[in-house]
């Protein structure tokens, strides 16, 4: 380095300014060291990302040349006869994930809307903190709970249930064994509910207190208010709602102990279902054979790609609003 | 200010300076020095647990040999032999010919132990073992036999009041050895599973639900009632499921157990070859248990480095002999003394630099 340290600012040979101003505007050494560390740091993440493209890309070569788009609607799985097709796992992975929301999203926006709304502080502030604390249970140990408590409760309790009462509607029809597509999703939804309903309190506190005052001033009750409020908040709702999302996209331990891992496309939610996910960490070790290992590696292309976009989707709409909310709020 | 600025920039710079070096210290020295030899061994995950408890007890033995084995499966353990990061690989099933041929050097099947799969299920008010003859369980998991009161069970079982209720197939979910050895069984005594199917780790299941491991599959069974699986013998034992007896080539129902499966390797003496690459399943002998498969460690017969290579021929031989003594406990059956023999002989034609090793 040619540059001295002397009285802790930094002089370079050429003492050529705008280098030095690029680097710390302040002129102080510490900084710019602190700055270039930090710039290498964040480099390198985008670095180890590039990477992973990459290597999915040329590793998974094989399997695009052989297969090419009917990867994607293939619906035969035999590696015995070397016949690979994803359009199961994406069905599995899609719609496990869509039951996940769909039970998600009303709970984890009820639990958002009380701890900001209606709770006081000494029951919000625990409150928070349990629901969060589902977030850092290991998902083995959701799937544990699954295959022991949830699964016999569904079989001996909700399915028959169902099966009596939406029996005619094909997605209710089929053996009752208590595992499945239906168990995946309940599991799913009761992990991403955190994920959700933290985000979601988050957007609700963002909507400047101004809104709900004005609500209620024009003569608007409490639950009035709370509709404005969701409106104001809404793109971030989206947003969370997406980042749960990505998250149940991408669940592999816990979906695989209850979903059933069967590689078909069957529209009854008691009818074993398989995710992306699951696939490559249940035939990875065992994979030989290269066209095997290529057609696993570009399943997890597709699942990457896709909760690259499902992410991206949901930080725009949640800077949409955090956005918004940074100056005067706006009416709906 | 200024002074005690630049003094943390120093401090800063020396404790990365510090880091580096330490770090650059630390990556070397590994292998076979002063004395002391480290062996890395990966594969099947099925023989593991016996395979970490001779480790630890040659630990004893020799204290001066390091090794280490992790369980990442068949299919892991033969990719990284072949790219030479391990010095031995293990195996349930024998290696296919087109893997031999493509590997850098001749590699050895050195038979260690065997074992064997089982059927298990969940039948209320069945207290009896239940009976299957092959061509049964092959229907029953092609999808062709669906009530547990199908007359083909019932002929197998007179006397055991079977239920009219569906059979929920639950078959492993994760690709294995376990599976290979269930479906190479299923391929030799049915033709119809054979064509459609075929034998390997992780086939295309034409019925049934996955669970993950040994434990996965267990787990559905016990908790659902009517389901029928599979898994290892070994697991079966400590976890006391219900096991199934199985009618074997001669005709006889056997219930599954350590010396059963030592009978199938004995009966098929005749037919293993000189590579001792041999499925055992539907083996001949009338006590011979007939899903039961060997394991085996792989070696390359040159090896490259003598210290490591005599290490590991001494390692094997202890093991086929001395360490078979702790097959039972772990509920795996020891080999028969004819392939311990045979074994004895593959040991001994390891070589280094063109000399043998014992």
């Amino acid at each position: 380095m040619s540059a001295i340290a002397e009285n802790g600012k930094l002089k370079f040979a050429g003492t050529n300014s705008t280098w030095r101003r690029a680097l710390s505007p302040t002129g102080n050494t510490g900084d710019a060291i602190f700055r270039v560390l930090m710039l290498l740091v964040a480099l390198l993440m985008v670095g180890i990302v590039l990477a992973m493209v990459f290597a999915l890309a040329t590793d998974s070569m094989l399997s695009v040349r052989q297969f090419g788009f009917g990867f994607l609607t293939s619906q035969r799985w035999d590696p015995i006869k070397g016949e690979f097709g994803a359009l199961p796992f994406v069905y599995g992975t899609i719609a496990s994930s869509l039951i996940a929301l769909l039970i998600s999203v009303p709970f984890s926006l009820g639990i958002a809307i009380f701890l900001v709304e209606q709770a006081p502080h000494y029951i919000a502030r625990p409150v928070a903190f349990l629901v969060e604390l589902l977030a850092a249970i290991p998902s083995v140990v959701y799937g544990l709970w699954g295959i022991f408590v949830l699964a016999p409760v569904l079989r001996q309790y909700v399915e028959p249930v169902l099966a009596k009462t939406l029996g005619w509607l094909p997605l209710f029809s089929g053996s009752i064994t208590g595992i499945g597509l239906l168990t995946g999703g309940i599991i799913l939804a009761i992990m991403v509910t955190p994920i959700i309903s933290a985000v979601v309190r988050d957007v609700l506190a963002a909507v400047p207190g101004s809104q709900r005052e004005a609500a209620l001033a024009l003569g608007a009750t409490k639950w009035e208010m709370i509709r404005v409020v969701l409106v104001n908040g809404a793109p971030g709702i989206a947003g969370a709602v997406i980042l749960g999302l990505g998250r149940a996209i991408g669940e592999t331990m816990a979906v695989t102990m209850v979903i059933g891992n069967r590689p078909q496309i069957s529209f009854s939610l008691f009818d074993p279902s398989y995710t992306i996910a699951s696939a490559i960490a249940n035939e990875f070790t065992e994979a030989t054979g290269d066209l095997y290992l290529s057609s696993l590696v570009e399943l997890g292309l597709i699942l990457f790609l896709v909760t690259f976009v499902v992410n991206g989707i949901a930080r725009i709409l949640v800077w949409n609003v955090t956005r918004k909310t940074g100056g005067v709020g706006r009416a709906a | 200010m200024s002074v005690s600025k630049s003094f943390r920039l120093v401090a800063c710079v020396s404790a990365l300076a510090l880091l580096v070096v330490s770090i650059a210290c630390n990556s070397g020295g590994s292998g076979s020095t002063n004395g002391s030899v480290s062996l890395q061994g990966a594969g099947a995950s099925f023989p593991n647990p016996l395979y970490q408890k001779w480790m630890s007890e040659y630990g004893k033995v020799k204290p001066n040999v390091k090794l280490d084995y992790q369980s990442i499966g068949s299919g892991g353990g033969i990719k990284q032999l072949k790219e030479q990061t391990v010095d031995f690989g293990a195996s349930d099933a024998p290696m296919k010919d087109e893997d031999l041929k493509s590997a850098p050097g001749e590699i050895l099947h050195v038979p260690t132990v065997l074992g064997a799969v089982i059927i298990t299920y969940n039948l209320e008010g069945v207290t009896q073992p239940l009976r299957f003859s092959p061509e049964v369980i092959a229907d029953i998991f092609l999808g062709k036999i669906k009530k547990w009161n199908d007359p083909k069970i019932v002929a197998d079982n007179p006397g055991v009041t079977l239920p009219s209720s569906d059979i929920t197939v639950v078959h492993r979910s994760d690709s294995s050895g376990t599976s290979a050895v269930f479906t190479d069984y299923l391929s030799k005594v049915s033709a119809e599973w054979k064509e459609k199917v075929g034998a390997g780790t992780s086939p295309s299941w034409p019925t049934g639900h996955g669970g993950k491991g040994n434990e996965g599959v267990t787990g559905q069974v016990k908790n659902t009632p009517n389901t029928l699986g599979y898994v290892e013998l070994a697991y079966a034992v400590q976890n006391k499921l219900p096991v199934a007896q199985i009618k074997n080539a001669s005709g006889n129902f056997i219930t599954p157990s350590i010396d059963a499966v030592t009978a199938a390797a004995s009966g098929s003496l005749a037919t293993t070859p000189d590579d001792l690459r041999v499925s055992i399943t539907n083996a001949a002998g009338a006590d011979a248990y007939p899903i039961s498969s060997y394991t085996y460690i792989l070696v390359y017969k040159a090896q490259k480095d003598a210290a490591k290579g005599k290490a590991l021929v001494d390692f094997l031989w202890w093991g086929i002999h001395d360490g078979e003594g702790f097959a039972k406990d772990l509920q795996y059956a020891p080999l028969p003394a004819d392939i311990v023999k045979r074994a004895e002989a593959k040991i001994n034609s390891v070589t280094a630099n063109g000399t043998a090793l014992r």
